[in-house]
């Protein structure tokens, strides 16, 4: 019989399986960062354990809130980096390189297919794009990792999503995301991988297949997969090209880890991409989801573009597509996080930045910040916000505030008219 | 190994995820000691009060469906478990969250809806409280001069981590 991905990764990493059902696996890459780190560097310390099992496959950068805004998250800052240094870990990422970790490790090139992958983070399910096996952790599995590089698991079953044919105008990854999970509900993939197939999938680039498998978490998911193919291979070859004789080469390597034709799925889900439209959540979770032209007059206050699901470079130029020559609704204000540096430089030497400033939007450099009402953004009690971040929960980017889910087009859209607004009009 | 059970607290909504446990702006405490005001101050759920006599005195959630969903923050257990709340029972929980709670050697016990109602009766009981026998995997709610016992399943695994007090030391003489 056939495997998936996912079967096909455990099977490689199996280090253990202490009871029926209860997989340990040998980890490729433990991720950190400043706000789930901290305890567990502590907790090591504490019961006389300061060690790292591997200071090369472990990656740590401070992205939540930086720069630090206060004593306690100079704290944490701290605590992560002394660490760093004391373990003698390279991959560190502080102020001035740093940016939102799940935009910014893929950028170095740190996750390859058929790698297991940890962090202390719910949206590490994001790196599942590369056609690896990435799941968010707590603290302590994440500790164990730090110290043992392995993490115990219930083998998750997949289910296959086939999104076939091309996307219609103003549609976009986020909206595709936002319909699934629309569809299946917030718990509608609890321990399972949720794996991307299908022509749709096929031609997107892995910013946006990043933005898919980034919001496999909001549906429950462990991971979200996409099959590696020489989309993977192209935007990975600046760091593999050592390691391979040709890109066809490289490619051959990894589509080892591609779901047999014959693997068992326990659902298969169809969705038929020349029928779907922009969309934007409301109320207070990820899967009350309606097509933007069912809103009428939601006004807003804020518009955030940034995050680990829609901070990436084609994001920006999106928006700045829709936003060029235009103004920001009297109503509102408009804060830009491009999610990392490099993303940074590049729209600006694109000459986007100019055109958000222009527009009037408050740029800010790379953090989590906002979306998680940590910094950088947080609304006020009774204040609604359009935003390209991942989760609309009540509270989420301050207390009081309400958001709406929606792909980069349709928050620049909403930025010029104030209220939720179709992108399509714009392009 | 911890102890379990005591007055129950009755939150009586599918979906309640870890912002509405604990809001990220307190992630910030470097000590679990420091989040032990902020417990379920976000929850939104009409007549909920987070520092009412009811929440204070808990011992033991009692929830719906997809409990602990969205971040992976292990401070949601670790708030329950400064306020003395050291199990949660549910028709069903995030992965992170349950895994959490087990790794931190606390309890994430699934019940079927059915059960789950006939627990919920007791949402008005003053008395209500609960014992959970993890060795036998039994629970009894009391309540109103009531009283009804359960029986739930756990993973061997999970009841490992139970006994042992949580998956660091485990991990670490075995791997």
């Amino acid at each position: 019989m056939g495997k998936t991905t996912a079967e096909k990764i455990f099977a490689a990493h199996l280090v253990d399986e202490p009871f029926s059902g209860t997989k340990v696996l040998k980890l490729d890459v433990v991720l950190c960062h400043e706000i789930t780190t901290p305890i567990a560097i502590d907790d090591l310390i504490a019961r006389g354990k300061d060690r790292v099992f591997d200071p090369t496959r472990i990656k740590a950068v401070i992205d939540h809130v930086t720069p630090s805004k206060d004593s306690k998250t100079a704290t944490q800052a701290k605590i992560l980096r002394d660490w760093a240094r004391r373990q003698n870990i390279k991959d560190f990422f502080d102020v001035g390189a740093n940016g939102v970790c799940h935009a910014l490790f893929p950028e170095k090139g740190f996750i390859r297919p058929g790698n297991t992958v940890i962090m202390g983070d719910s949206h590490t399910c994001t790196h599942g794009a590369f056609g690896a096996f990435a799941a968010g952790v707590g603290t302590t599995d994440l500790e164990v990792g730090i110290l043992k590089g392995v993490c115990a698991f219930r083998e998750p079953k997949s289910i296959r999503v086939n999104v076939n044919g091309q996307l219609p105008k103003g549609v976009y990854a986020k909206d595709v995301i936002l319909t699934i999970i629309g569809k299946i509900g917030v718990n509608g993939a609890t321990d399972r991988v949720i794996e991307f197939r299908g022509t749709t999938i096929d031609a997107m680039t892995m910013e946006s297949r990043m933005t898919l498998c980034n919001m496999a978490i909001e549906a429950g998911g462990t991971s979200g997969i996409c099959m590696p193919d020489m989309t993977t291979v192209e935007y990975l070859w600046p760091f593999i090209q050592d390691e391979f004789a040709s890109k066809e080469a490289a490619l051959a390597d990894y589509q080892q880890w591609t779901s047999d034709a014959d693997a068992t799925y326990e659902q298969t889900i169809e969705i038929d991409a020349a029928a779907l439209v922009p969309v934007a959540t409301f109320n207070f979770k990820p899967d009350q989801v309606k097509a933007v032209t069912e809103f009428s007059d939601n006004r807003v206050d804020q518009v955030y573009l940034g995050s680990c699901t829609n901070g990436r470079l084609e994001d920006l130029r999106i928006a700045a597509q829709i936003l060029k020559g235009n103004k920001l609704a009297e109503n509102v204000r408009g804060i830009l996080s491009p999610a990392t540096p490099k993303i940074y430089r590049e729209a600006m030497k694109e000459g986007l930045i100019d055109i958000f400033l222009d527009a009037g939007f408050c740029v800010t450099n790379s953090t989590c910040g906002a979306c998680l009402g940590m910094s950088n953004g947080v609304l006020a009690d009774g204040e609604v916000c359009a935003s390209t971040t991942n989760r609309n929960f009540n509270g989420r980017m301050g207390k009081g505030g309400m958001v709406h889910l929606m792909s980069p087009a349709t928050a620049a859209a909403t930025a010029i008219e104030g209220k939720i607004a179709d992108p399509r009009k714009y392009l | 190994m911890k102890t379990f059970g005591g007055p129950v607290l009755f939150l009586d909504r599918a979906d309640i995820n870890t912002d509405e446990i604990i809001p990220a702006k307190y992630l910030t405490e470097i000590t679990k000691q420091d989040l032990k005001p902020y417990m379920l101050e976000d929850l939104k759920l009409d007549g909920f009060d987070p520092k009412g006599e009811k929440t204070l005195n808990a011992r033991v959630v009692v929830s719906r469906e997809n409990f602990g969903c969205g971040s992976s923050r292990e401070h949601a257990p670790w708030v329950f478990e400064v306020n003395n709340i050291t199990a949660v029972v549910a028709e069903s929980f995030a992965r992170i969250f349950r895994q959490n709670m087990f790794n931190c050697g606390m309890a994430a016990i699934e019940l079927p809806k059915a059960d789950l109602d006939l627990i919920f009766s007791h949402a008005q009981d003053a008395d209500a409280s609960m014992s959970i026998d993890i060795e036998a995997q039994t629970l009894t709610m009391t309540g109103g001069g009531k009283q009804k016992s359960f029986s739930f399943e756990l993973s061997p695994f999970d009841k490992a981590l139970v006994l042992a007090g949580g998956w660091v030391d485990y991990a670490d003489t075995k791997y």
